[in-house]
């Protein structure tokens, strides 16, 4: 994974509340088997309306997306992640995000920031004529008119998306620690035994 | 004296593997189901890193969601292929990655085979006060026995694929208890339906739900898997439902269950598992079950809800503007004009299936509406699509698929099938379909499809009538 330290650039002034992931990324775009090229999909149904944000010229190349009140609910797809990604988009800010969505944007260097619906309606403001940036030292949101909004993400994410750190390294590390666990229970609950392959 | 505990903190606390100071820790995964969908990119991720699956003894794999639901195999034992190129990569890759990792696979034409929500628990691969998980948001289902089940997304499936673990921060607890018993012809699915619309689909966000109440202590597990399974509407990722001795019986000598001592042993620790009396949860939740109607929805959330005798509602009659908004745009969305009656609402297609009501007594309820009956005219399209191999050789042994063909159902092979539309199965463009699944979203069982959730019983009723009915008029 990429280090992520700040994201800056225009900000596409979305709003919408509630955003499920079949709206993000619809179910005809999961039959792939890699990673890329899912930007192309994203937002399907409402890229058919005319004069849809996401055509708006005066969002070409924007980086972040903002968001209303629980953002990503629905299904599990990383699917979702990696259309945002694949579409240049390297941060949302909504309200609120489903669990799992949250999860997964962490996963891929994706920043999902939450900030209180005032700071939501003045950055959906900002964004119609200005860029917005967001830095993950200080853990705030700032705009060229001097608004700074502060948010919280546990220290554990922080640490992970600014150091760029693999997940999986980080955990195998500590493979002592799930050897004793896995041992603990092969004596105490002799029913937890694996199925038959 | 020992600190009182929900369900939810003894499953957690055993399964910590190692602890955070910032709150957050290593959880054990016991158990792991993997479908076509959310996993090649986890194991071509195994594949570059050069990484094994740690205990392929864990985990399950099957395809459900690509399927088609129609014959698997010629008049010839032969394989029939798959149409759509894509949806045959995706199904080949998992036949080859599970056998490649040492993951025992169960394939599309096996008996066995059906959606992974179905088959866990009917294989007893579920099991209560383990934690499983799956790259499936209705992983949420297998809650009703008492296991700690959540659905994640393919960078987690590779790290359990990995690891065995994952890394989490506790969530809230929430209880929701239901005071009183359902009606006569009132379902489970009436009941969660009627839950998320007062929670509403972020209610349980942050939570892990726990569904108290004599209702549920009453209930089959099947019924309890239904309602688990749509936790994730309300946001929550997990929903539980305390161990009792129906679960008991639910699972004992299931192919995957604990034998002899083993399982004397297991009982006893499942007994253990309850909440204890003085726990105390973040939020709490009562519904009255007096209030549970037979349940539909008008709208593209699955928090829009309305009892069937009720009316599609107005959006001036929210007090948020954006859920004004919302419900503008969803009426335009279903072609319904608020104030119309929901009874008067007609519909052309009828899927009874999904991993919320494709289980044998889902498959019995509709069948018991059907027997006699014809599907109305003006609906030109109804499926059954039961949840497994053995839930569809169950319900023949039964002579249900008799009822479902002579009523003018097709009866199909187990999947995931129009839940989701990601197999042929999907409704046409501005048409509307009586559906069992879990999800009305914009376009979720088709492009411009318009889907009404209901029960498996009333998806059955609206196909004899024609139009969104209340299944007590008919079954009286």
């Amino acid at each position: 994974m990429k280090p992520v330290r700040s994201v800056e650039g225009r900000a596409i002034p979305f709003g919408q509340k509630n955003v499920d992931t079949d709206v993000i990324i619809a179910a005809e775009w999961l039959k792939t088997i890699s990673r890329d090229g899912l930007g192309k999909g994203a937002f399907e149904s409402i890229r058919a309306q005319e004069g849809n944000v996401f055509d708006d010229p005066e969002y070409a190349g924007a980086s972040i997306l903002i968001a209303g009140d629980n953002f990503g609910c629905g299904s599990s797809r990383e699917h979702a992640a990696w259309a945002l990604d694949d579409m240049g988009i390297k941060a949302i800010i909504a309200p609120s995000f489903s669990d799992i969505f949250s999860s997964n944007a962490f996963k891929n260097g994706l920043l999902a920031i939450a900030l209180p619906q005032e700071a939501i309606d003045r950055l959906m403001e900002v964004a119609k004529t200005d860029p917005v940036t967001i830095d993950m030292e200080s853990m705030s949101v700032t705009t060229p008119f001097q608004d700074r909004f502060t948010f919280e993400m546990d220290p554990f994410r922080q640490q992970c998306l600014m150091d760029g750190l693999d997940e999986i390294d980080l955990t195998m590390a500590k493979s002592d620690a799930i050897e004793a666990h896995e041992n603990r229970v092969d004596s105490a609950q002799s029913w937890h035994k694996p199925i038959a392959a | 004296m020992t600190e009182a505990k929900t369900l939810y903190e003894k499953i957690w606390d055993a399964h910590v593997v190692d602890q955070r100071d910032d709150g957050t820790a290593l959880i054990y995964i016991d158990r792991h189901l993997v479908h076509e969908v959310t996993s090649p990119q986890a194991f071509e991720g195994l594949r570059k890193a050069g990484r094994k699956v740690r205990r392929p003894d864990l985990t399950l794999a099957v395809p459900d969601h690509n399927l088609p639901t129609t014959a698997r195999i010629d008049a010839d034992g032969n394989k029939i292929p798959i149409a759509d190129p894509q949806s045959a990569a995706q199904l080949e890759a998992l036949e080859a990655n599970a056998p490649a990792f040492g993951i025992k696979y169960i394939g599309a034409s096996d008996k066995e085979q059906g959606i992974v929500h179905v088959i866990g628990p009917e294989q007893a691969f579920t099991l209560p006060g383990t934690t499983l998980v799956c790259g499936d948001s209705h992983t949420a289902a297998h809650g009703a026995l008492g296991a700690l089940a959540f659905g994640i997304g393919t960078s987690e499936v590779e790290h359990v694929l990995a690891t065995q673990t994952l890394q989490l921060s506790r969530s809230k607890s929430m209880e929701i208890r239901v005071e009183g018993l359902l009606g006569p012809g009132i379902s489970p699915k009436d009941l969660i339906l009627h839950i998320i619309g007062v929670i509403g689909t972020a209610g349980g966000t942050g939570h892990v739900i726990e569904y108290r109440g004599e209702v549920f202590e009453q209930m089959s597990i099947e019924g309890r898997l239904t309602v688990s399974n749509m936790s994730i509407e309300g946001g929550a990722r997990a929903g539980l439902i305390a161990p009792d001795e129906k679960t008991f019986a639910y699972l004992k000598g299931r192919p995957m269950a604990p034998k002899g001592a083993d399982w004397d042993a297991a009982v006893a620790y499942w007994k253990t598992l309850p909440t204890d009396n003085d726990a105390r949860f973040d939020k709490s939740v009562t519904i009255q079950a007096a209030d549970v109607a037979p349940t539909v929805t008008w709208g593209t959330s699955p928090e829009d809800v309305v009892p069937v005798t009720g009316h599609v509602p107005a959006p001036e009659s929210f007090a948020d503007a954006s859920k004004r908004d919302a419900a503008r745009k969803s009426l335009d969305y279903m072609g319904l004009t608020s104030g119309q009656a929901m009874g008067d609402v007609p519909v052309e297609n009828i899927f009874i299936g999904s991993c919320t009501n494709s289980r044998i007594e889902d498959l019995r309820a509709a069948a018991q509406v059907l027997d006699g009956r014809k599907k109305a005219d003006g609906v030109k399209w109804a499926i059954v699509v039961p949840g497994s191999g053995l839930v569809k050789a169950q319900a023949e042994a039964e002579g249900l698929d008799k009822i479902f063909t002579d009523s003018g159902f097709e009866w199909r092979e187990p999947g995931c099938s129009a839940c989701l539309g990601m197999n042929p199965d999907k409704v046409p463009p501005g048409e509307r379909c009586a559906s069992t699944s879990n999800r009305n979203f914009v376009g979720r069982q088709g492009p411009g499809a318009r889907t009404h959730l209901m029960s498996p019983a009333m998806a059955a009723a609206a196909a004899v009538t024609g139009k969104l009915t209340d299944v007590r008029e008919l079954i009286g």
